[in-house]
């Protein structure tokens, strides 16, 4: 049997389940877009939450500092978060 | 002696730059504080929109900057780029600013004070003014603004453009600010090297985090409560899209009512102004340039500018209550099979009405090459300037035919048009981005503001100011080519005319016509005119290429006076078909003008096939100087508008050359 009480689980901002509180844990990579997304208020430790995909599925909504962000799930998948 | 100026230390004019996030209520704050007394300009080299005002200061004057909108410093895009270069005073004929103008939106502080830390680094004194704080305390959320003040080092004054709150305390805190080193409340040093590459911008937010932590309480957790329960159903899956259309038809149905009126008012108008010259002016060459030159060449643009107006109005109104944003993300998905972003959605739809407002509103698309992609295909999308060529082909040739025995062929022929435009478009995007505007597919990370319910004051400048631009920017090239065109139509003068024969003089002698129409001496005169201009020789010259096309010269005439704007077909074919250049794309005279119409050797010039061929022709080609001279202007340089129209004109070619060729070999005619 699993045990996933005592392990932060780490998981993807793309994978992360509609409505649930999670926390940045690190932005992976280089470049312009990621420092964009860090720009933007993504840094480790800031809470965020998936709020919803778009129609045909990219981009997504993100809620992060108290205000609304869309971004496609490529930029989102160098976002690794913890629930 | 003047003693004030020699002052040390204390300029006399004073200048302020506005600096703010995207959204953060800087326009509005910009115009309450300057008025009507602004300029819209550009940045030397460069299409980022450079304003300026004039602002009362505590009594002296000073120059108020409006930077471009921005999240950052760091010089990534060319907006940042140019708000960097100004605040470090390095654009020429722009003094560096004395005082920043922080514009910090209460509702979403900790972005919107990440730009404020990056100002506090340029060494420049920055005065914040805080604005939203109505919508804030609505959120029952409560900020120290004493405190905050404190906590930041710099003064911070509540703001509201429309009731005035904060104007003057704004002037006064200016003054105290100017000429005083502002301090980095937080340390910065080392932090490159214990954050690693991004070090500065977690020490920025660490500070920023702290800052709002202390002054400000929130009591609702739910801020944007609204917001989201309006997208619950605006970016809802199925009736966010349904919406999305509904909105857009709205617009273009209520572009195409409002605008017809003024439209045809603007039309007589720039007619009675030409009759007027040319029965104030003494026949010649000079009042000829005059009425049908620059009159009547620049009244054909103008026309359209009622129509333009109306686009950018609800341009500016979509931008300014935050639903621009929405459609972006309901069609990025879409947008991004093609390479393009989904910022390019509007542009293009725009463009359905007219491509000039629709290029203009491409700005907002960061990313240089994606905005390219999308100014060259805008022109794609079927404009209301070609509705009166396929009004003019269909009504002379495919009225009252039905598809199936139901389905209207008129309608049929229609769609088809506007559906050759879009798949052309989203092929040529295709190929675009994989060839000469090659890139990775750009990032897409854009706010959804909240919604908002716009200030009316700004979106009505803001209409006027695009508008202008437009008359302004495109207005030189406009009256060149107008004028060139009428040269090739004007001149040689071939002295008197060898017009009709002595029965038809008898008859026009006898002739009671009524009054303001034309003779039918004058209409063959002028008739006898085009075809011995210079543009008719040129339509001789370009028969063989457009023969393939079923096309004779005189269509190879209407072919290149159309070229200043699609819909100058009409007039150009009613001209050399005799019936006289007033008849419009509905008139039974020219209708059966165009049925009868031979080519030399006797055949007739006009077949179903060959309206059909015209109308593919005119789907793609770039028929447009407006357009021409807004994508000079736009991309900054000749080559895009040569090179845009020489592929759509090959393009134009090629598809109507299958279109009629395909089509004999099939049989029809």
């Amino acid at each position: 049997m699993q045990n996933t009480s005592d392990v932060v689980e780490s998981l993807r901002l793309t994978n992360l389940p509609i409505g649930a509180d999670a926390r940045v844990v690190s932005v992976n990579g280089e470049g312009r877009v990621i420092r964009r997304l860090l720009e933007m208020g993504l840094i480790p430790g800031v809470s965020v939450k998936v709020i919803k995909t778009a129609p045909f599925g990219d981009p997504i909504e993100v809620r992060v500092r108290g205000y609304s962000l869309a971004m496609r799930k490529n930029e989102a998948d160098s976002i690794e978060v913890s629930i | 002696m003047d003693t004030t100026s020699a002052k040390p230390g204390i300029k006399h004019h004073l200048t302020i730059a506005l600096a703010g996030n995207p959204n953060a209520g800087k326009t509005t704050l910009f115009n309450s504080l300057t008025g009507l007394k602004q300029k819209v300009a550009n940045y030397p080299g460069v299409t980022v929109e450079r304003k300026q005002g004039a602002w009362q200061l505590n009594g002296s004057a000073a120059t108020l900057i409006d930077l471009p909108g921005l999240y950052s410093l760091d010089a990534t895009s060319m907006d940042e780029q140019i708000a960097r270069d100004v605040i470090t005073g390095k654009i020429s004929g722009v003094e560096k600013p004395d005082a920043i103008i922080a514009v910090v939106d209460a509702t979403n502080l900790e972005r919107n004070l990440y730009l404020v830390t990056q100002l506090f680094e340029f060494g420049v004194p920055v005065v914040v003014a805080l604005t939203m704080i109505d919508a804030f305390e609505k959120q029952k959320h409560e900020i120290d603004i004493t405190k905050f003040s404190e906590l930041l080092g710099v003064p911070v004054v509540a703001v509201n453009a429309k009731s005035g709150r904060g104007r003057d305390e704004l002037s006064k805190k200016i003054h105290t600010v100017i000429a005083r080193q502002p301090k980095i409340p937080y340390e910065l040093n080392g932090a490159s090297e214990n954050g690693g590459p991004h070090g500065k911008i977690f020490a920025r937010y660490n500070f920023i985090s702290n800052v709002v932590q202390e002054s400000v309480k929130h009591n609702d957790r739910h801020e944007h409560k609204v917001s989201e329960k309006i997208d619950r159903v605006l970016t809802h899956k199925i009736f966010g899209l349904v919406i999305l259309i509904g909105v857009l038809l709205f617009v273009f149905q209520t572009i195409f009512s409002w605008a017809s009126l003024p439209m045809d008012l603007l039309d007589q108008g720039f007619g009675a102004i030409g009759d007027f010259v040319r029965s104030e002016m003494p026949p010649g060459i000079l009042t000829d340039l005059i009425v049908d030159g620059i009159i009547a060449g620049v009244g054909g643009v103008l026309v359209f500018l009622p129509q333009i107006l109306l686009l950018f109005l609800f341009i500016s109104l979509l931008e300014d209550t935050g639903y621009m944003a929405r459609a972006a993300f309901l069609m990025d998905k879409l947008m991004s099979r093609v390479g393009l972003h989904g910022k390019a959605f509007l542009p293009l739809m725009s463009s359905f009405a007219c491509a000039i407002p629709g290029i203009m509103a491409t700005r907002t698309i960061e990313n240089r090459r994606d905005r390219f992609a999308t100014i060259l295909i805008a022109p794609f999308m079927s404009c209301s300037a070609r509705l009166p060529v396929y009004t003019l082909m269909i009504a002379a040739f495919f009225v009252g035919q039905t598809v199936f025995g139901f389905i209207s062929m008129a309608a049929v022929l229609m769609l088809s048009m506007y559906a050759l435009g879009m798949l052309v478009a989203v092929a040529v995007a295709f190929i675009l981005k994989r060839t000469i505007l090659k890139a990775p597919p750009p990032p897409f990370i854009m706010e959804l503001p909240p919604y908002r319910v716009p200030n009316f004051r700004t979106v009505f400048q803001n209409m006027l100011t695009r508008a202008w631009l437009f008359v302004k920017r495109a207005g030189t090239v406009i009256l060149t080519i107008s004028i060139i065109l009428w040269a090739l139509m004007y001149f040689p003068r071939s002295g008197q005319l060898p017009v009709a024969s002595g029965q038809a003089t008898a008859a026009s002698e006898v002739e009671t016509r009524p009054v303001g129409s034309v003779s039918t001496t004058e209409v063959q005169t002028e008739s006898e005119q085009l075809k011995h201009s210079f543009a008719g020789k040129l339509g001789h010259a370009i028969e063989p290429v457009i023969k393939p096309l079923g096309f004779d010269w005189k269509v190879g005439v209407a072919l290149i006076a159309s070229f200043a704007a699609r819909e100058v077909l009409v007039s150009t074919l009613s001209i050399i078909y005799n019936v006289g250049k007033d008849e419009n794309e509905q008139s039974q005279t020219l209708i059966s003008a165009i049925k009868d119409a031979k080519t030399d050797d006797g055949a007739p010039a006009w077949t179903p096939l060959k309206a059909l061929t015209l109308m593919v022709f005119f789907v793609l080609a770039m028929q447009c100087m407006s357009t021409l001279a807004i994508v000079r202007r736009e991309t900054n340089s000749w080559r895009w508008p040569i090179f845009m129209t020489a592929y759509m004109t090959g393009l134009a070619y090629v598809a109507a050359l299958l279109t009629y060729q395909g089509g004999t070999l099939l049989g029809f005619q």
